[in-house]
């Protein structure tokens, strides 16, 4: 069970001394401010469009939406247009909630069985799940926006407006962004969920360690930048920008923190496309979510649809002509 | 055997936290009780089924063809192209274990390959390792294949897939709750598929199957026996209220055709919801001449190709539109059954449209055009009688349902495939006074099955049907305990067929009724006598025999 998440924990840790080593101790800034930034946008970009033109190929045969709410059927029978919706607004509200709030996860409950004279299963809400996964999904959305201030020159109005709402509780000096304390804790509690909670350590692979300890080794490092060894902000600019203008310069006196930081950075994008963090661009595609369910008022085509045999109606009178005339059936051929 | 395990015995068994170890290097255990016989070679012989050969899922061997490995990953390989659903639902999912708790077979039997999620890594594991970049890298690393959580085609795997895909009743509960829509009975439904492939299939999917393929119905009722059962009913119903209620079969130019599935005209109680349309169609026959034909050709509503394949399902499906269209009739009409409408809702018009032949159809009683089936033609029972009552031209005598306290259980699939809540609730509503809803988790989208379903309704897995089932029957309990029910009130044959027993093991007080059965029984027949029993032969309220 243990090595489940002992080895990917290694695997990041070791990623992490790579390029702190690397910079530290043999100077290739280079190789990973330059190159692997550069090589992993590139396989983020790449891998990320072939998936989803991979998906994108399969065809949608069958128009098979999960219908969670009474269906569109005589007028005075009022409909959920939200959960079984018929048209295209209804199904774009439907996906909006889903992408933007999580409603299934919202549904959440958890059930438990209670062994007594009663013998009752029962059903609680169990809304921490929502709260973890979209505490994380927020956070992480505000800490990469956030970050747009070192590609851009000059920085836009709304990533300063940004900055200032996330920082707005200030504790002495810098101020505390709150996105980055919110994201590493909603991780932590990501983790832990998977370990402790039998149920989800039972179906966990390490590849769902995995990206959360990368996440944790981003944050984690990220935020001793900030706080404690106080990374050198100028020269960082330097060389994001550098970088975001295709100018690359290596900057001095930005040390092997910020590059074990920018590292693992890289991996998580090179390692989207190829691992379940894709569920990002499926979430859009999902054909139970997002499809109308007017299947008995428009007709759906399915572009593989092929004849097959069937046992026609002639061929079945033939077979049992006699016992239908003798009961008193009507029959197409009579003799 | 396991038919004799007490409701205590199996109540104290479940528990649901997972033993440690890895699932991976579990290996399945086929138990008796819980999986159903395997196909009759005969039965895959009438469809032309790849395969057909006599095997025992006890023995080691399986008798697979030798290329069966083969076999398998082309079947991926071309379904992955075919359906973007499967494609999607093999990549996406994170296991964040929201379905985890929510299959009722999970809740039953507490072994964690009835996890919805882990019923899906099944085949995930196999997909991974086979057809993804990091999967087929890291499987000629040692024990990397592990790491990106991969396994190869074995088949101890492949016993698995048979013995977990047989044990998931394509519901589609666990995917009201997954944060993507993954629907863990769409990739049951590919499992199947897969394993048709290889001639694996359960005896009571392929002999109906081939019943219905062969007969028109699924228990292989020829014609004639067909109309002898629908006499006897009419001997009965005359019995019972004084009117010749006689049917009319395979009626050409008729208003509409009737499908029903045809565990309705055989088996009890569907027999009384048999009746129930019968009696409906009589006051429809005499009040305003509605003219209504029943087919012994397409004597069928319910699929059970769906369980099988999406041709087999295609094939069966299209007799209702060839009979529709041979018969003349304006458009169709669908009794009670569950997964038949979610065929007819999600796939017919697909497969087997389009119905052009058809009228659009409108209630000719009442004038509503039937918006929501403008392109299949296609109307339920509910819909319809929802309308007529609606607009007052039903008559009900209410008393003669007043002994029956009644809650309503939610078939999985019009429920989650088409949505179909409220209707049945109407109809039900306006013939008793004494109706319960279950608790709020497990009615509507929510609503839990029967544990039989899909194909499962055997004698052999009664087990397996008693544990799935449990949470329906706790809820049932419920408001049996709570409010005295004494009525559980369906509209699926399948339900008709599968809640008696599942009633009987778990809260013998409730009975199980079709929707119609009580429409039937209140319903006032123009010139019938007084009633004193019900559809069932019994008494009615106020005219028991005062023998203490
Ligand atoms: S709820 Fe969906 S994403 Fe989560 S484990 Fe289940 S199938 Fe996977
Ligand atoms: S479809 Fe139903 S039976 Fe199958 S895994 Fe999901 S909840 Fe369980």
């Amino acid at each position: 069970m243990k090595q489940k998440y002992m080895l990917p924990l290694t695997g990041v840790f070791l990623l992490f001394l790579l390029a702190y080593a690397g910079v530290e101790g043999a100077g290739m800034q280079w190789f990973f401010g330059i190159v692997v930034p550069y090589a992993a946008v590139a396989a983020f970009i790449a891998g990320f469009i072939y998936r989803v033109m991979g998906w994108a190929a399969s065809a949608v045969p069958f128009r098979i939406p999960t219908t969670c709410g009474q269906q569109k059927s005589l007028p005075w029978i009022k409909q959920n247009r939200i959960d079984n919706p018929d048209t295209a607004a209804g199904v774009f509200v439907r996906m909006v909630l889903e992408i933007c709030a999580f409603r299934s996860l919202f549904r959440n409950t958890k059930a438990a069985f209670n062994r007594n004279e009663k013998n009752k299963i029962t059903y609680s809400w169990e809304i921490f799940l929502w709260v973890g996964a979209l505490a994380f999904h927020y956070a992480f959305l505000v800490v990469i926006l956030r970050h747009l201030r070192f590609f851009l020159n000059p920085v836009p109005v709304c990533v300063k407006a940004l900055e200032y709402l996330d920082g707005i509780i200030q504790i002495g000096l810098p101020g505390i962004f709150l996105s980055g304390i919110v994201l590493l804790a909603a991780t932590l509690f990501l983790l832990a969920r998977r370990i402790f909670d039998e149920k989800v350590s039972y179906i966990s692979l390490a590849a769902d360690y995995f990206p959360l300890f990368l996440i944790i080794g981003i944050a984690a490092t990220g935020i001793s930048m900030r706080y404690f060894t106080k990374v050198d902000i100028l020269g960082v600019k330097t060389f994001t920008m550098g970088l975001a203008t295709f100018h690359p310069v290596i900057p001095e006196g930005v040390g092997g923190l910020f590059y074990a930081h920018l590292f693992m950075v890289s991996v998580l994008l090179a390692y989207i496309p190829v691992s379940k963090l894709m569920h990002m661009a499926g979430v859009f595609l999902s054909p139970t979510r997002n499809m109308a369910n007017n299947n008995r008022m428009k007709r759906h085509i399915n572009p593989w649809n092929y004849a097959v045999e069937i046992h026609t109606y002639a061929q079945y009178e033939d077979h049992f002509r006699e016992k239908m005339i003798e009961a008193g059936l009507p029959v197409d051929k009579k003799e | 055997m396991a038919d004799e395990l007490k409701p205590d015995e199996l109540l104290d068994k479940v528990d649901y936290t997972p033993t440690s170890g890895s699932w991976m290097n579990t290996a399945v255990q086929i138990r008796p009780g819980m999986y159903c016989y395997a196909a009759k070679p005969e039965s895959l012989e009438t469809l032309s089924a790849p395969n057909a050969r006599q095997w025992n899922p006890l023995d080691k061997d399986w008798k697979l063809p030798e290329n069966w490995q083969q076999i398998i990953h082309e079947g991926i390989k071309d379904r992955l192209e075919k359906f973007r659903t499967f494609k999607i639902f093999m990549d996406v999912c994170v296991r964040c274990g929201a379905c985890a708790d929510k299959c009722h077979f999970f809740l039953g039997t507490g072994d964690p390959k009835n996890m919805p999620v882990l019923r899906a890594e099944l085949l995930r594991s196999v997909y991974r390792n086979d057809f993804t970049t990091v999967g087929k890298i890291l499987s000629k690393v040692p024990g990397g294949d592990r790491l990106a959580g991969g396994r190869p085609m074995t088949v101890d795997v492949l016993k698995e897939w048979w013995y977990y895909f047989f044990q998931c009743s394509e519901c589609r509960r666990c995917s009201v709750f997954c944060p993507y829509g993954i629907d863990t009975a769409e990739i049951t439904i590919m499992g199947r598929e897969l394993l048709n492939l290889l001639g694996l299939n359960i005896d009571w999917i392929a002999t109906p199957v081939s019943n219905c393929y062969q007969t028109g119905n699924h228990l292989g009722i020829q014609p004639h026996a067909f109309k002898d059962m629908l006499d006897f009913f009419t001997e009965d119903l005359e019995e019972i209220t004084g009117v010749n209620v006689a049917p009319q079969f395979n009626k050409k130019g008729a208003d509409i055709l009737f499908i029903t599935p045809s565990g309705d005209v055989f088996a009890d109680p569907g027999t009384y919801t048999c009746q129930g349309y019968m009696v409906l169609f009589k006051y429809l026959k005499d009040k305003y001449n509605l003219d209504v034909t029943w087919s012994t050709y397409a004597s069928e509503g319910g699929n059970f190709g769906f369980f099988t394949s999406h041709e087999t399902m295609k094939r069966l499906n299209a007799k209702m539109y060839a009979e529709a269209k041979r018969l003349g009739v304006k458009w169709i009409l669908g009794g009670e059954c569950g997964h038949m409408w979610r065929v007819i809702n999600q796939y017919m018009d697909t497969m087997n449209g389009p119905a052009d032949f058809l009228e659009e159809p409108v209630n000719p009683i009442t004038g509503t055009k039937f918006e929501n089936s403008k392109s299949t033609k296609m109307v339920h029972i509910t819909e319809f009688t929802a309308d007529l009552i609606k607009h007052n031209k039903l008559e009900f005598d209410k008393s003669r349902n007043s002994n029956r306290i009644i809650t309503f259980h939610d078939s999985c699939n019009p429920a989650r495939g088409m949505g179909l809540l409220e209707e049945p609730r109407y109809c039900i509503k306006a013939v008793c006074d004494n109706f319960f809803e279950m608790p709020e988790n497990t009615i509507r989208e929510q609503t839990f099955c029967c544990g039989s379903g899909a194909g499962l309704n055997a004698g052999e897995n009664i087990e397996l049907r008693m544990a799935g089932g449990l949470p329906r029957a706790n809820a049932v309990k419920f408001v049996h305990d709570k409010f005295n029910v004494n009525t559980l009130a369906t509209i699926c044959a399948i339900d008709r067929a599968a809640l008696p027993a599942l009633c009987e093991y778990w809260v013998p007080e409730v009975e199980v009724y079709g929707v119609h059965e009580l429409i039937g029984n209140a319903l006032i027949l123009p010139g019938e006598k007084k009633r004193t029993t019900d559809l069932r032969m019994e008494p009615l309220p106020g005219m028991e025999d005062d023998d203490e």
